[in-house]
């Protein structure tokens, strides 16, 4: 199963390697990673990750919660189907 | 693999659009419960509806979890209640049954408080929705709605003349919540039988035992999307608005088939309708004006609108394996902050109102009148509004409530979706006598195509 992790809120130190961190003790693989700074401020990082067996969407979103109440960003946890089905046919 | 940009895309029409699933509702047959007492009946409706609402509920929120896309309701239709206590009668009985499993399992409203008379009445029908005020005053989320006329049948104006009288008793037993029980029924032609959205969501008789149907929602999306293209021409508003309502109806069928499989049910439809909350930013009246109106309700509206509905439909038909329900744009004046704006502003009159709803998808909804409004009054407009259906083929609704104790200018706050609404003026003159003549207006001549 594959879920898209996406980073949205101020640029700071360390972002990517705290979501990073957090994903491998999961044991989850990043297979994809794409990253932007707009206007030197405003960060935006867009994951594409497999889950392993038994861990599900929800329970991604929930290890990642404190990471991004520490760094003050928004991190959403969602299965690529929800992209897939409104982008693809 | 999606890109970037449509990563982001979908992410902003969720966290700054207020892209939504609106309902996800379980629709549900009766007619197995069906028994020669009430109280039988009652409790049969109650075990058999509490583990789907269960079920409902809980998958509901797992699938809000996985794809992070919020379920703002979960609701259940059942068989019309006129039909399923027809032999116990007790109809009071079932609707406390009903209204319980809500309460207990987290379901929002649950619908099926339902007459279809739009031919005629049988006494039992006749006693049932005699009953509705009742109901309505209560419990707290049951929803009623009685269909009074068809493109088929033509208009029952006998029972057009007892729904005058049944929201305004519905008005007077509420008057301490603002009037509120009339905020939760509905009178239709055209009713259809797969709409998800409450108040007037009811299981068709000619529905499977347990159906999902979903309804989505996105004004704010849509408006987002205009805002792009300020000043192009009409081709390019009506493609934009198509390319639009295809990405959520997507979306409305991903979450609908997922939570139809994980309940057990079938999957029904996607009603693609546009639905406003009193939010600013998810409003229907805000698209309009985004499309070039001053005002909603300045002259251009209706086409405006008709365009707007159309494009949706159109769009969201090549999204879906099935679409249903209303869909298209809808237009309740107390749950669109652009549409009480317009109100408050004087430039949204009833009568331009009843315009716009010849060209949308449902009717003169959610809509505040004086509390001194005569039934006879509430009858008529209910006459006008099927009239508009009837002879268009499509389905018109009144949700009308006569607020009592209010008068025009005044306001009244519902709470939640259900929002809050200027008292409007209603036109002079008196339509009493047409109203007491009772019968049928006959089907309109295109009806007859065997």
């Amino acid at each position: 199963m594959k879920a898209i992790v996406s980073v949205i809120g101020r640029d700071c130190t360390g972002i990517i390697a705290k979501v990073a961190w957090k994903l491998y003790e999961l044991g989850i693989n990043i297979e994809d990673i794409s990253q932007t700074v707009m206007q030197n401020a405003y960060f935006t990082m867009i994951m594409m990750i497999t889950l392993p067996e038994g861990v599900t969407v929800s329970a991604v979103g929930d290890a990642l919660a404190p990471v991004a109440a520490e760094l003050g960003v928004e991190i959403r946890t969602q299965h690529e189907d929800i992209f897939n089905s409104m982008h693809r046919i | 693999m999606v890109n970037s940009r449509e990563i982001i895309q979908t992410i902003s029409m969720i966290k700054d659009q207020h892209l939504d699933i609106r309902t996800v509702t379980l629709h549900v047959s009766l007619f197995d419960c069906i028994s020669e007492s009430a109280e039988r009946t009652a409790d049969k409706v109650a075990d058999k509806l509490m583990p789907l609402a269960s079920s409902l509920v809980s998958t509901a929120e797992a699938i809000q979890a996985k794809y992070g896309i919020p379920i703002v309701n979960k609701r259940i239709s059942v068989s019309p209640v006129s039909l399923i206590g027809a032999a116990s009668g007790g109809y009071e009985l079932i609707a406390r049954a009903l209204d319980r499993v809500a309460k207990e399992c987290g379901i929002d409203f649950i619908g099926g408080y339902t007459a279809l008379v739009q031919k005629a009445m049988t006494p039992c029908e006749r006693e049932f929705i005699l009953t509705i005020p009742e109901v309505l005053a209560c419990t707290e989320r049951v929803c009623a709605s009685v269909n009074v006329g068809s493109t088929r049948a033509g208009i029952n104006m006998d029972a057009v003349a007892l729904m005058g009288e049944v929201i305004k008793r519905t008005a007077e037993l509420t008057a301490d919540r603002g009037s509120i029980g009339c905020a939760k029924l509905v009178v239709f032609a055209n009713a259809v039988e797969d709409n998800p959205f409450m108040a007037g969501s009811f299981n068709g008789v000619s529905e499977g035992d347990a159906v999902v149907n979903v309804g989505i929602s996105g004004p704010g999306v849509v408006k987002a999307a205009l805002e792009n293209i300020r000043g192009a021409s009409c081709d390019i508003l009506a493609e934009t608005i198509k390319d639009t309502a295809f990405k959520i109806t997507r979306m409305g069928e991903l979450v609908g088939r997922e939570a139809a499989a994980a309940i057990g049910a079938a999957f029904g439809i996607v009603d693609l309708s546009l639905a406003p909350t009193p939010v600013r930013g998810d409003s229907v009246g805000e698209v309009l004006r985004e499309m070039g109106l001053s005002e909603v309700g300045a002259h251009g509206t209706t086409a405006c609108l008709a365009m707007l509905n159309d494009a949706v439909k159109k769009g969201g038909t090549m999204a879906s394996s099935h679409v249903g329900g209303l869909s298209g744009a809808f237009i309740p004046v107390s749950e669109d902050i652009g549409m009480i704006e317009a109100v408050r502003r004087g430039t949204l009159p009833i009568e331009k109102l009843e315009a716009m709803t010849s060209v949308c998808s449902v009717g003169l909804d959610m809509i505040a009148v004086p509390g001194d409004t005569d039934p006879a009054t509430l009858s008529a407009m209910i006459a006008d509004e099927a009239a508009i259906g009837v002879i268009n083929g499509k389905t018109t609704a009144v949700r009308v409530i006569p607020v009592i104790g209010k008068s025009e200018g005044d306001e009244v706050e519902f709470g939640g979706l259900l929002g809050r609404a200027p008292v409007m003026r209603l036109s002079g003159g008196s339509a009493a006598a047409f109203v007491a003549r009772g019968g049928r207006i006959p089907a309109p001549i295109h009806s007859y195509k065997n």
